[in-house]
């Protein structure tokens, strides 16, 4: 049990902000009362009500993202102490007993900042686009139950959906680097946007969508779309780019078996490959 | 009408339903949300999702038995034929949400596996292991994407709607939002606009409820004109786990296994809890509650946990409000077996193990039963018609409000695992609804002057600038919230008694000044969370007032609004034909209450407060009937009341 005897006042807070896309990044460094049972989300919320540095310089509330506060949402995801992981779970007494000093805030590395903590996760959303990551349907009437499904298939495929894109697998990853454009000034948000997915496209989709690959390759009607998927994998930024250093799986805070969906998924488009060849 | 669109906010379970059957009518939608779909609020829900399923029919179960425990369970404040439409469709929604590839938790032949939720006496829940909203919420998120890629929804996330825009025959005909990232304010042309913007748990400070659920949406439409119905009746849940960023639920599962709940007979006891002695511990619920023990309705057990720790005194901590919730006298192997998942929940976030120390919990607001007034089109079978375009609608013609930031489906108390049906429920059946408005549209939104939208654009654009120029050392609005969350807390929870709403209401009108006279601490253009969050907190004014108001008003005791002052009395005779007569009277306050009370509250906004009115219920498919549990003298009350039902109906009988 925490035991705030043995527990200093007040704590220091080493934030690594931005204040706009491709601006420089600087540390700021800001001190917090200690109260039990706090995490990193609140933390930073008494940071952006002081809004005040330790040399009591006024400064603007960090910004950073959140929504759940129950580690389901993956939007807080940072890298706090050099780990990347998600700011709701990180409670301040355990840090504190990994790590005496100061605690550490830094955005994810992979995605592009948009300021302070927040960072531009789009790209993950389009993989998903791109992997066909849904069960295609005739129609959202009645037509009865869906197909049955047996213990030992639900339990294979729970923890696969579970993923909540939070981008743990791809910050830790050797493969996934950093994709940063610029909007042109007379360039419209939708040619942006198109000019930013067909890029992504290009690029690493990353193990989270991988792992979405296999799950949906793997229900009894998604699977009609199952050689689209693969197909998905094979191309450009797809499974070739993985080179098996199992990064994300060490990371993921939903432990999904990454690895093994992407031996899967190796297996598969090796499958396919063949299959299209000979056909 | 060519090019028409609709413009639903919210990605929730509602919104993204209602954006996915639009799509699949052909219609155009536009979808915004303050975070990115897939992470919002929704994916909290972890008990389940009610309906009449194969399993449960063969205990005798059926639609109609599950209408009737929402209504009961609603201490029939609900209008009825919404709720029997629901329930109606409640299977065929399981289906569906089935085929779309949830991944519900299966039995040994491959069917949907069901557990037994509170206020029913089936097994009608089914659940994806512990995060079955966040499924359900994965695979509407990806039939929205399936329908992006073909262009048919486009989604603007991290946008913040700012309100309707209304044309001068007062109909939606867009909205105006705001770009999180850039700031910058836009109108947007829409033929109708969807608000399913979720609850509003913030304006009590800390909550169960995700950051995001402010409220914000719902009260800038009320501020324009849409009314309120219902606010006052705010549910709270026995158990959280209480934390310094939030309140996190802990499941009723917990009671359920064995859990006893204690408080030391000390006053904050400073000894640890295991070594405080048998003798020294108050099991205040199987105390007072011998025949129930820990496993008290949900409304009983908040009144008790927060009354020994409020009026007793007897807290388990200095300076914070918790008591014990013990498992750690069940053995290990068993706790895993069966509470795993909740468990580990409470250690990854208190950073202790509830096997070997007792759990910190206390009550914490949950879920908001009021919401955006709604209209719905009664069949002739007593359900609803689809496809009418009241269906689903506010105030404001072509502004429509479906999930859980509208009224219309729990009364004055949800049922657990109702509430993921309902908004799966009304974005289905707003969708058809929409298609036969868009038919009928006085002028289509393309038609109307762009003088419309520039001038709602500058309105919004003028507060924005105002707020960001304001003077600094002013409030802090941070520090504003959490006293706004104090007051509500205090006066309009759990018990409430009318001149603490009465004081708490002269404290949030001068909260509400005093929140007019913020100072941003960040006055830039970029990502500026601080100006976005003081916005949503003014906004929270009009919804405080509603709820303080609305409770004030409501002199009686109905679902999760508890006034004890207006109770209904145990029977205190103990000669039998005394009783009796007792009873009659008792059945007759009853009866007059209903007479009285048994309505809508609606609230109107009028520039700076709300006014009150009063709607009849639609109760014409089940008699409304005392809700008895606890009462002394219930068994009496029960056989005056049946007694008086049969001789009613016998009249209509004969009259007929
Ligand atoms: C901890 C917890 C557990 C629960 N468990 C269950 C359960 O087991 N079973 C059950 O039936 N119910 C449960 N509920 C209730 C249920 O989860 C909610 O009622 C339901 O998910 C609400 O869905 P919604 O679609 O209405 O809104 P939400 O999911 O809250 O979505 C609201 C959407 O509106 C957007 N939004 C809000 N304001 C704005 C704005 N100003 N501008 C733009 N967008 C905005 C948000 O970004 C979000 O996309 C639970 C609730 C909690 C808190
Ligand atoms: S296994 Fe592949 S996806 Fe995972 S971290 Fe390594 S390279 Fe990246
Ligand atoms: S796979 Fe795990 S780490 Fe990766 S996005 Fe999903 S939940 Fe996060
Ligand atoms: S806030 Fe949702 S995962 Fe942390």
């Amino acid at each position: 049990m925490a035991d705030t005897s043995s527990k200093p006042d007040h704590f220091e807070v080493r934030v690594l902000r931005q204040d706009g896309p491709q601006a420089s990044s600087y540390w700021e460094r800001h001190r917090v009362r200690y109260e039990p049972d706090m995490n990193v989300i609140s933390v930073l919320q008494r940071i952006a009500s002081q809004s005040q540095t330790v040399d009591g310089k006024e400064v603007s509330p960090v910004a950073w993202e959140c929504n759940c506060l129950e580690e389901v949402c993956g939007a807080c995801t940072m890298v706090v102490n050099g780990r990347v992981r998600q700011a709701c779970t990180a409670l301040v007494d355990r840090l504190m007993a990994e790590q005496e000093s100061d605690i550490e805030l830094q955005p994810m590395s992979k995605f592009p900042v948009q300021r302070d903590l927040v960072v531009e996760r789009r790209r993950m959303f389009r993989g998903l686009e791109k992997s066909k990551a849904w069960v295609t349907v005739d129609t959202y009437g009645p037509m009865g139950a869906g197909p049955r499904i047996s213990q030992t298939e639900q339990e294979n495929n729970y923890p696969l959906s579970q993923c909540m894109s939070c981008g743990c697998c791809l910050e830790a990853c050797p493969q996934y680097t950093k994709v940063e454009l610029v909007q042109g000034d007379s360039e419209s948000d939708d040619a942006f946007a198109e000019r930013q997915d067909s890029t992504f496209d290009g690029e690493f989709v990353g193990a989270h969508a991988i792992s979405q690959v296999m799950l949906f390759n793997g229900h009894p009607i998604a699977k009609n779309d199952a050689n689209e998927r693969l197909d998905s994998l094979m191309a450009p930024g797809g499974i070739q780019v993985c080179g098996n250093a199992q990064n994300c799986v060490a990371v993921c805070p939903k432990e999904i078996p990454l690895t093994t969906s992407i031996a899967r998924a190796g297996r598969a488009t090796t499958v396919r490959a063949i299959t299209k060849f000979f056909g | 009408m060519p090019n028409q669109k609709v413009m639903i906010i919210g990605g929730g379970l509602a919104g993204l339903a209602a954006a996915m059957k639009l799509a699949e009518l052909g219609v155009d939608v536009d979808l915004m949300s303050l975070t990115p779909v897939k992470r919002s609020h929704s994916v909290c829900a972890q008990g389940g999702i009610n309906s009449v399923n194969k399993q449960t029919r063969l205990a005798g179960d059926n639609e109609w038995k599950h209408f009737d425990d929402t209504v009961y369970g609603g201490d029939f404040l609900n209008h009825q034929p919404p709720v029997k439409e629901m329930t109606e469709w409640a299977p065929r929604i399981i289906d569906l949400m089935d085929r779309l590839g949830v991944t519900f938790n299966r039995t040994t032949e491959g069917f949907l596996d069901h557990r037994r939720f509170g206020g029913t006496l089936y097994k009608r829940t089914a659940f994806a292991g512990a995060t079955t909203g966040q499924q359900l919420l994965y695979v509407l998120d990806e039939q929205v994407r399936r329908w992006q890629s073909q262009g048919r929804v486009k989604v603007y996330e991290s946008w913040d709607y700012l309100g309707p825009i209304l044309a001068d025959d007062g109909t939606c005909c867009g909205c105006v939002a705001q770009d999180l990232a850039t700031m910058e304010i836009r109108s947007f042309s829409a033929d109708a606009v969807v608000v399913a913007s979720g609850g509003c748990g913030l304006i009590f400070g800390r909550s169960t409820m995700s950051m995001v659920c402010t409220g914000s949406a719902v009260s800038r439409s009320f501020q324009m004109g849409a009314d309120y119905g219902n606010g006052e009746f705010i549910q709270v849940h026995p158990t959280a786990i209480p934390g310094a960023d939030k309140l996190r639920l802990m499941s009723e599962s917990a009671r359920g296994e064995g859990g006893r709940v204690w408080v030391p007979s000390t006053p904050q006891d400073s000894r640890t809890p295991r070594s405080i002695p048998e003798a020294e511990r108050y099991y205040f619920l199987e105390d007072r509650y011998p025949e129930y023990g820990n496993l008290v309705p949900r409304d009983i057990a908040t009144r008790e946990i927060f009354n020994i720790c409020v009026n007793e005194g007897l807290s388990v901590e200095q300076g914070r409000q918790c008591v014990f919730l013990d498992l750690t006298h069940i053995e290990r192997s068993e706790l895993d077996r069966k509470l795993g998942g909740i468990l580990e929940i409470y250690e990854k976030f208190q950073g202790v193990d509830p096997r070997d120390h007792p759990m910190k919990i206390f009550p914490a607001v949950h879920y908001s039963m009021g919401g955006l007034w709604v209209d719905y089109q009664k069949s002739g079978s007593g359900g609803l018609q689809w496809g009418s375009p009241q269906n689903q609608t506010t105030k404001i013609p072509g502004l429509y409000a479906i999930g859980e930031c509208d009224y219309q489906y729990h009364g004055a108390n949800r049922l657990g695992a109702n509430s993921l049906l309902s908004c799966i429920f009304s974005g289905l059946l707003v969708a058809p609804s929409l298609v036969e408005w868009l038919k009928i549209v006085p002028k289509a939104a393309a038609d109307q002057p762009s003088s419309l939208y520039e001038a709602a654009r500058q309105e919004r654009q003028v507060r924005h600038d105002k707020l960001l120029n304001r003077p600094s050392g002013g409030e802090n609005p941070y520090l504003i919230h959490e006293e706004l969350g104090d007051v509500l807390t205090k006066s309009a929870t759990v018990v409430r008694r009318n001149p603490q709403l009465e004081e708490g209401i002269d404290k949030v009108l001068e909260l509400k000044d005093r929140a007019a006279a913020c100072s941003l601490s960040d006055t830039g253009n970029w990502t500026n969370q601080n100006v976005v969050f003081t916005k949503a907190l003014q906004d929270m004014f009009p919804l405080a007032l509603t709820v303080l108001r609305g409770a004030l008003a409501r002199d009686e005791c109905r679902g999760a609004h508890f006034k004890p002052d207006f109770a209904m009395p145990s029977l205190k005779c103990e000669e039998p034909g005394e009783r009796i007569r007792e009873a009659e009277a008792w059945c007759d306050r009853f009866e007059g209450n209903v007479d009285k009370w048994l309505k809508s509250t609606i609230a109107t906004w009028q520039g700076d407060d709300v006014e009150l009115s009063y709607e009849e219920v639609d109760t014409s498919l089940i008699v409304p009937r005392p809700r008895l549990y606890g009462l002394v003298g219930a068994d009496v009350i029960e056989e005056v009341w049946k007694e008086r039902v049969a001789k009613r109906t016998d009249v209509e009988a004969t009259t007929a």
